[in-house]
């Protein structure tokens, strides 16, 4: 702040707060001359008039100490300008203060945690339910809070995988986020031809389909989506693409959804949390992803 | 009640008229949306998921409706009225007076076509487009030209109490409207902000603030010091007071905003002067309380048959309870718990329902018959009947949010012995799910109310005044 502006603040501030305290002191002794108190001001407006009758004392105190407070409060905290306050606070200072003693108090449960391997740790109740409670408040808003998922957002209890469910790819996804990318198709293969690779990937989930457009998608699937979904379309954890002979569908099953998600391509994200949460907090909730990847085994 | 005729200048009513209708049915219009968004919130599918109806646009068109509208046509019904009475001339330019009718209706029909189709600045209380901002303004600056033209006229000697504050109200809502509704167009229904980041919180919390305190506060108060006095027949009770409490108000109140951004990117001392000014602040509020209640002094007795002045004395009520609420609410350790929950709602509702509805409405069943040269309100047993739907509604509605919004702050900073958080967000929700229902019936009660206004007013102005029921409280 440069001392202009600091000046100026100042002088507006103290101003406005002096300002206040002799209006109400000159007001309260003002002499009306003639008017005695209880008495009519003498003007009339419509037929109203206005008494002259004292501030109520309490009212006048109550004015006095808040002015008071407030010069207090400003002779501690800041507010006047650059000025900093006797006390040294800042907001951020508190944060930081703040912030240390929950480091000091919760530090050492988190620190005990993070040392024990992830499949040690899925054993342990404590651990479990305390990655509940961070997965309710970080991850549920997109996977649901019985993790679940959503359109788009995938289902964590279920035995399909994107990018893994061992501890280590777990923690990864976690810690560095995933970004999923299947490129948009439409233009390449054409309105028909979206059809019948739709027509096809749905067939080998069993659903029944125009047998005639399901064999000409499946030509067109080997030209097009075999270098990510492989030959057999049960998909590449390396790259993120998805199984597609399970029958589980991110984005829909639908012959239409299907069809949109190759006509128009999908992009999936997942948030890094490295430093949202930081990697103990994260050892802890890739260990309850972990526990609903072994139960659904 | 009626003056002597001899020298009464030959008043403009017309406009008054006009705008004191207009209230009525705006008021019910946005009485409604608040009904209707007030029961999306209890149950969501309410939404109809379609997008005009979805709560983030039917949410700006009831701020709108209430405070611009209902409020806005109340303002400038009363402020007509009363400038004229209190300065002995006829309101300056009948014609500017007239644009001034229109120009407003067109404004609110504009909001309520733009804003259910989605155009909006984001500007909370603020979010009409840039061609409807320079109508506004314009159509501000046309109500200034006449009401201060009116002043400069007058034939008494001094400037009325009320009119101090109707003035102040209206030079400061336009300073705040043109300084926050600045903007860059991109095109005729989209523009951004000439502001930046901090600087336009900062800004748009100094205009939302003061549209609290100049529209809805410094406006209103302007209301009372005619009202009051005319329907107790009683002097206003200290003439210091109101100098000292008109000018520490107007003076301290636009300091406030700050209070808004607690905790926030805005710089510390930024934050601290909008805690020191808002506690400052409650003396010059209290100071237009004490001076309405004061001057029903000597005629308490009144209270038991006028519901008109019961409306008056409940809405002061309410007045200094929010203006307590408030100073509290902007102490920084009690804001971080009140932020960001349903506490806020409720004190903006004490405030808008018990206070600015319930003296509109007050004033309006002593205007009405006024202005209709008419004996009185057809029905004062139903104004009794609308005066406990409204203080009802009201006290259930406020009640229901402080519950529901301490119970939020309590969950939201719950932690668990490791650090978690014990609730998640969506479980604060569901614990508020009953008093959203609880809300939206005291909302519902004070809604279903505005007809028992509007039939009385219909059943006032139709009745020739011969032909009024006989009534106990005639007097009135």
């Amino acid at each position: 702040m440069s001392s202009f502006w600091n000046w100026y603040i100042i002088i507006i501030v103290l101003g406005l707060i002096f300002g206040s305290a002799i209006l109400l002191y000159f007001t309260h002794n003002m002499g009306t001359g003639d008017i005695k108190e209880g008495e009519s001001m003498g003007h009339s407006f419509d037929g109203i008039e206005e008494l002259n009758n004292p501030l109520p004392k309490w009212w006048n105190l109550m004015f006095w100490i808040s002015i008071i407070y407030g010069l207090g409060y400003l002779a501690l905290y800041p507010g006047l300008g650059s000025y900093q306050g006797i006390l040294g606070w800042s907001s951020t200072g508190q944060w930081q203060t703040e912030m240390d003693k929950a480091e000091n108090t919760y530090g050492p449960i988190y620190e005990k945690m993070a040392a024990t391997p992830i499949e040690e740790l899925v054993n342990n109740d404590e651990a479990l339910s305390m990655g509940q409670r961070l997965f309710s408040n970080n991850c549920a808003v997109c996977h649901g809070s019985n993790a679940r998922g959503a359109q788009g957002y995938p289902n964590l209890t279920d035995n399909d995988w994107l990018y893994g469910s061992n501890p280590a790819q777990i923690k990864q996804s976690i810690m560095m986020g995933r970004s999923g990318m299947m490129p948009a198709l439409g233009a390449a293969l054409g309105e028909e031809g979206t059809k019948q690779v739709a027509s096809y990937v749905r067939s080998l989930n069993g659903y029944s389909v125009d047998v005639e457009a399901a064999s000409q998608g499946e030509q067109k699937f080997k030209m097009f989506c075999v270098a990510c979904h492989g030959m057999e379309a049960k998909g590449n954890q390396l790259l993120g693409a998805p199984n597609l002979t399970d029958g589980i569908w991110l984005y829909g099953g639908s012959q239409k959804m299907v069809e949109q998600t190759i006509n128009q391509g999908r992009s999936g994200k997942m948030p890094s949390h490295k430093d949202l949460l930081g990697e103990e907090k994260v050892h802890i909730l890739a260990t309850y992803i972990y526990n609903f990847a072994k139960t659904a085994e | 009640m009626n003056q002597t005729a001899h020298s009464q200048p030959e008043y403009n009513l017309g406009v008054v008229r006009q705008l004191t209708v207009m209230t009525i049915v705006w008021g019910i219009v946005g009485m409604l949306v608040g009904v209707i968004i007030a029961a999306q919130l209890a149950w969501p599918a309410l939404n109809l998921d379609l997008p005009w109806t979805s709560f983030g646009r039917l949410r700006p068109l009831h701020t709108n409706a209430v405070i611009f509208a209902f409020g806005g046509c109340a303002l400038m019904a009363t402020s007509f009225y009363v400038v004229q009475r209190t300065c002995r001339v006829p309101l300056a330019f009948p014609a500017l007076a007239s644009f001034v009718f229109w120009g407003w209706q067109l404004v609110i029909v504009l909001a309520a076509i733009s804003l259910p189709l989605g155009y909006t600045s984001t500007k909370e209380y603020a979010e009409l487009e840039w061609p409807i901002d320079i109508l506004i303004a314009v159509v501000w600056i046309v109500y200034a030209i006449v009401f201060f033209t009116t002043i400069a006229r007058r034939t008494t000697s001094h400037i009325y109490v009320a009119n101090w504050f109707f003035g102040a109200f209206i030079i400061t809502v336009a300073v705040l409207h043109i300084v926050n509704s600045m903007a860059v167009p991109v095109s005729m229904t989209k523009s951004y902000s000439a502001y930046a980041g901090a600087m336009d919180a900062m800004i748009q919390w100094w205009y939302g603030h003061n549209a609290v305190g100049f529209f809805l506060t410094a406006g209103f108060l302007g209301m009372m010091y005619y009202f009051i006095p005319i329907q107790a027949g009683r002097p206003v009770y200290s003439y210091r007071l109101s100098i000292v409490h008109f000018w520490g108000l107007i003076a301290i109140y636009i300091w406030a905003g700050p209070h808004h951004l607690h905790y926030t990117a805005l710089p510390d001392w930024t934050q601290s002067l909008g805690m020191v000014f808002s506690l400052i602040l409650l003396a010059p509020s209290w100071g237009g309380m004490i001076n309405g209640i004061m001057t029903l002094s000597g005629a308490w007795e009144k209270l038991r048959t006028d519901p008109i002045l019961k409306f008056l004395i409940v809405a002061l009520s309410f007045y200094g309870m929010s203006t307590f609420e408030g100073p509290m609410m902007a102490i920084k350790t009690v804001n971080a718990l009140s932020h960001y929950t349903d506490w806020t709602v409720g004190h903006v509702h004490s405030g808008a329902l018990g206070w600015v509805a319930m003296i509109t409405i007050g004033c309006l069943y002593i205007l009405v018959p006024r202005i209709f040269d008419k004996p009185r309100m057809y029905s004062i047993k139903l104004i009794n009947v609308h005066f406990w739907m409204c203080s009802i509604g009201t006290i259930l509605y406020i009640a229901s949010m402080w519950i529901s919004g301490v119970m939020q702050g309590l969950m939201w900073r719950a932690v668990n012995s490791d650090g978690t958080l014990t609730y998640s967000f969506i479980e604060s929700i569901a614990a508020s799910h009953p008093y959203y229902i609880v809300r939206l019936i005291g909302g519902g009660l004070f809604f279903l109310g505005m007809f028992l206004l509007a039939y009385n007013v219909w059943k006032t102005v139709r009745t020739p005044n011969d032909q009024f029921p006989p009534t106990e409280s005639a007097t009135a």
